[in-house]
């Protein structure tokens, strides 16, 4: 018998599926197609203190094996999150959710993450510190070790929950910066954000997204997620989130491999609405194929 | 929504770059005229969101332009290959408030969901008029199909090389009509808003992520709020629409 249940920061998973923020709303659009609660859990659409309609569309590009996206934080506010998309949830997935989070100035993240912390459907909270999709903020946090560092201290004092820090990809030395989280008290690391990319209109000669550029994801940037996820699993003593790329069960080994305790689908459930579940469904076969009786055994099992 | 395999049964062209693929397979998740499929194509990362033309039980009638290299492969595609489609997709029209003689306008490929459309609204037993948009003569697909539904049709072309000279609006300016529905070109759906003497449906074009409602790729703001083109879309109505561009 298969065992998939890991532990995420003190907090038990049926198995390390999560759907990734942004690609799975508030869940319960997904529950009219399948029973999310076959997932270990999901990560809540990026939410920011303010209602944000986001970017000018077009805000979606395609590429090679993935996409751009520009979308720029659209969600209605945390206020409405808590009183009208989570009642929602709470009739559909009876798992503790994580909860995403990112802001434009600390307090904002400190305001937005309080305010969730009072929410018991909410198990952890996942602090975006790498949207590179709006400006004045986001990504901006997290490309110095030291602002990194300083939007996790300001949430760990509000919070009693996990908080795991998402980190970008696009910086020089991500094992610096997720240093800099777990000595700021950070309970757990989740990476890859998207890649900064862009795509030109050979018609028009005009970026085919309005932003100009935006975040590229999917199944072409799995190998850069698979680096950085073992860079920093191999630096850091705290739980890491894999993510970028994941679109099977045999990815999802692979990151464990590399060192995640955990593992995000993200842009897969855009081309299929029902990629997590079968990853989920596929994952026994796969850990038979490869030998593996617990999932956790593998965890950072790399040679 | 539904995710199923369908059967390309036929794939011809119908002008030089408008082709109308037939398709069998589950249909019952198409509840209405006016919403789309999301089609995946082998080699292409995102799929493919194109309007419904038709569907009877078991059977999907797509009409499509080659608009870039995707559809340029679907082109190529021929019978007894198979394609991954989500079906149901958008809210599409709402055909209790078309009144007696009710106008529908199509421009280019936004004719096609103005096929099921006028079928639907015939079978209430409506007086139903299309004007069909083209460019030029060569460009003029599907004007007998909708003769033969029983539809009173003028086709306006901006050339003049057949039909009324000029653009929808135009024959439409002549037209006593109780409400109207359009799917065309952005600038074609403002010029039927303006022109309008009734109330009326538009249906709206935008670049998809997912075509479900998962990636707010396709977000645009209206009156009544913010909406998901392909999911509170791609038929807006009139008195909702607030112009962007």
């Amino acid at each position: 018998m298969a065992e998939m249940k890991v532990n995420l920061c003190g907090i038990e998973l049926d198995n390390p599926i999560i759907p990734a923020s942004g690609t799975f709303g508030y869940g319960y659009e997904f529950a009219e197609l399948y029973d999310i609660n076959c997932l270990g859990t999901f990560s809540f659409k990026g939410t920011t203190l303010e209602p944000r309609f986001g970017n000018p569309t077009p805000r979606i590009a395609e590429c090679p094996m993935g996409m751009i996206n520009a979308v720029g934080l659209q969600n209605p506010g945390v206020e409405k999150v808590i009183s009208e998309e989570l009642p929602k949830l709470a009739k559909c997935f009876h798992k503790p959710v994580m909860a995403n989070v990112s802001g434009f100035a600390i307090d904002e993240y400190a305001q937005t993450c309080e305010m969730l912390d009072a929410c018991d459907q909410v198990g952890w909270l996942e602090v975006n510190v790498s949207c590179p999709n709006v400006h004045g903020g986001g990504m901006s946090f997290g490309t110095s070790p030291e602002a990194a560092a300083e939007v996790t201290a300001a949430v760990k004092k509000v919070t009693k929950k996990p908080v795991l820090i998402k980190l970008s990809p696009n910086v020089t030395d991500i094992v610096s910066i997720a240093k800099a989280c777990e000595d700021a008290g950070a309970d757990g690391i989740s990476l890859i954000n998207t890649l900064l990319g862009m795509r030109i209109d050979l018609r028009t000669k005009r970026p085919v997204i309005a932003n100009k550029m935006g975040g590229f994801s999917g199944a072409a940037i799995f190998p850069v997620a698979v680096r950085m996820v073992y860079q920093v699993a191999h630096a850091v003593k705290i739980p890491v989130v894999g993510m970028g790329g994941v679109s099977s069960a045999e990815d999802v080994i692979e990151l464990m491999l590399a060192g995640a305790t955990a593992v995000e689908v993200g842009a897969a459930n855009l081309i299929n609405p029902f990629a997590s579940r079968d990853i989920v469904n596929d994952l026994p076969r796969v850990m038979e194929k490869y030998g593996i009786q617990n999932l956790k055994d593998i965890i950072g099992g790399v040679q | 929504m539904k995710q199923g395999i369908f059967t390309i049964r036929k794939n011809i062209a119908l002008t030089s770059n408008v082709y109308q693929m037939e398709l069998a397979g589950d249909t019952s998740a198409i509840t209405c005229s006016g919403q789309f499929v999301n089609l995946l194509l082998d080699g292409f990362y995102l799929r493919r969101p194109i309007s419904v033309c038709d569907r009877v039980e078991g059977l999907l009638t797509l009409v499509y332009k080659v608009v870039g290299k995707g559809t340029e492969k679907m082109s190529r595609m021929t019978a007894g290959e198979t394609l991954d489609i989500l079906t149901g997709l958008g809210n599409g029209y709402d055909l209790s408030v078309a009144g007696e003689r009710p106008l529908l306008l199509g421009g280019g490929v936004g004719v096609p969901p103005m096929y099921l459309l006028a079928k639907d609204l015939i079978a209430q037993g409506k007086k139903v008029s299309v004007i069909l948009g083209f460019n030029t003569k060569d460009e003029i697909f599907y004007e007998d199909e909708f003769r033969a539904l029983g539809a009173d049709v003028t086709v306006t072309t901006v050339d003049g090389s057949y039909g009324v000279k000029g653009f929808v609006t135009d024959a439409m300016k002549t037209m006593d009509y109780t409400y109207f529905y359009t799917c065309g070109p952005e600038p074609m759906l403002k010029a039927v808003w303006n022109t309008s003497l009734t109330s009326g449906q538009l249906s709206f074009e935008e670049r998809m992520g997912c075509g479900f409602g998962a990636c707010m790729g396709c977000s645009c703001k209206t009156l009544t709020g913010n909406k998901r083109i392909c999911k509170e879309g791609p038929v807006m109505r009139k008195e909702e629409i607030l112009w962007q561009k």
